[in-house]
């Protein structure tokens, strides 16, 4: 799919430069991007090592195992494949924590060791229904204090930059919800690959 | 309410810490072995995070994007939504950086509490990047087939466009 999606961006785009007149604008586009990327990595690699090395100790600690113990009764029902695995559970509550409080930086280094313990779970490059239904909870976005658009809203000279929120709350877990009902019809209907859910 | 957001972060390590020391955890040992696999994790990351960004300045700079919301604009515009919003709902689910920016200049055009405003705040804030999202999360762990991810997620960003535009019109009301 990735290998589809990937190809079209780029055919496309090219195609449409050489229509638009665009063409030296593409080729800075493919150097910045490259470039940006690289600067992206870096900044990552700082939270991505921070947040890894206080996730270790949480997890030493027992507090994961706590978080996953209070969080059980949402976290067995999205992800029944897991429900014995304390720790597995515990990164995923880690995850949708950092989501919740809007730690962009923290939630993508904690989701990705999630997905690493999944993986190895699932071996293979198959995802299972667990690893999918988590990254579609971390494609949606819900969060209790949306603390970034509020400073945009306020540098703008808005008069409430929290007047949204209510907007905000039902929009996302509107969105929330979808996808997660959208996950578990599909994963119903690819019901004969069960044996790869694991 | 800014505060809070601010002392989260904070509050979160210092609850870690503590936790972990007073139950008798090597604390800094752990954290050292925990950042170590940070490193390998980014690193095998950058390839895709390349791949990724390239494809989508390409598509931003070659004019691809204008051209897809031209197409789209009489749908939008049949709802009495200005069409300013529609590449928003396009850019979100490609680009952070890309829809913050535009998000940013619509606020401005519009001002922050005026309906396109609104609707402008709650769509960036009510989803996240799905691309980037997907691409890195399966990237990291060398998932090549998606099977149904993508249908799945984009059936929630549908969802936050629509809803946006609903609750923005339904609280103005009250």
């Amino acid at each position: 799919m990735i290998n589809y999606i990937w190809f079209g961006m780029i055919a496309l785009s090219v195609v449409c430069a050489a229509v638009n007149g665009r063409l030296p604008e593409l080729s800075s586009a493919v150097m910045d991007g490259a470039g940006s990327a690289v600067e992206l990595s870096i900044t990552l690699l700082g939270s991505m090592c921070a947040w890894l090395g206080f996730l270790k100790i949480a997890e030493r600690g027992g507090l994961t195992r706590l978080l996953a113990m209070g969080f059980s009764p949402i976290i067995d029902r999205l992800f029944p494949d897991y429900r014995e695995d304390q720790e597995l559970k515990g990164k995923i509550c880690m995850n949708l924590s950092a989501n919740l409080l809007g730690l962009g930086n923290a939630a993508t280094p904690l989701g990705l060791s999630a997905m690493e313990a999944m993986a190895k779970k699932a071996g293979g490059a198959m995802p299972s229904r667990g690893m999918i239904l988590f990254v579609v909870i971390n494609t949606a976005s819900l969060q209790l204090l949306p603390v970034n658009m509020a400073a945009m809203r306020a540098s703008c000279g808005s008069a409430e930059p929290f007047g949204v929120l209510p907007e905000i709350w039902l929009t996302s877990l509107g969105a929330l919800v979808t996808a997660v009902t959208a996950c578990k019809i599909l994963e119903g209907r690819s019901g004969g690959l069960s044996g790869w859910s694991r | 309410m800014e505060q809070i957001g601010a002392a989260a972060l904070p509050v979160i390590v210092g609850v870690i810490l503590l936790f972990g020391f007073f139950r008798g955890v090597d604390v800094f040992d752990a954290f050292v072995t925990g950042a170590k696999d940070g490193i390998k994790t980014t690193l095998s990351l950058l390839p895709t995070l390349i791949g990724l960004i390239v494809a989508v300045n390409m598509v931003r700079a070659s004019g691809l994007l204008e051209a897809v919301c031209g197409l789209c604009a009489p749908l939008i515009e049949g709802l009495g939504v200005s069409p300013e919003v529609l590449p928003l709902a396009l850019l979100r689910p490609v680009s952070g950086s890309g829809s913050s920016a535009y998000t940013l200049s619509l606020l401005k055009q519009f001002g922050p509490d005026r309906e396109t405003g609104k609707i402008a705040s709650v769509l960036a804030s009510s989803t996240e990047t799905t691309f980037y999202a997907v691409t890195v999360y399966f990237g990291a762990v060398g998932c090549k087939k998606l099977r149904y991810t993508l249908p799945a997620a984009l059936a929630g960003d549908c969802m936050a466009v629509v809803l946006s535009v609903v609750t923005v019109r339904f609280f103005a009301q009250i």
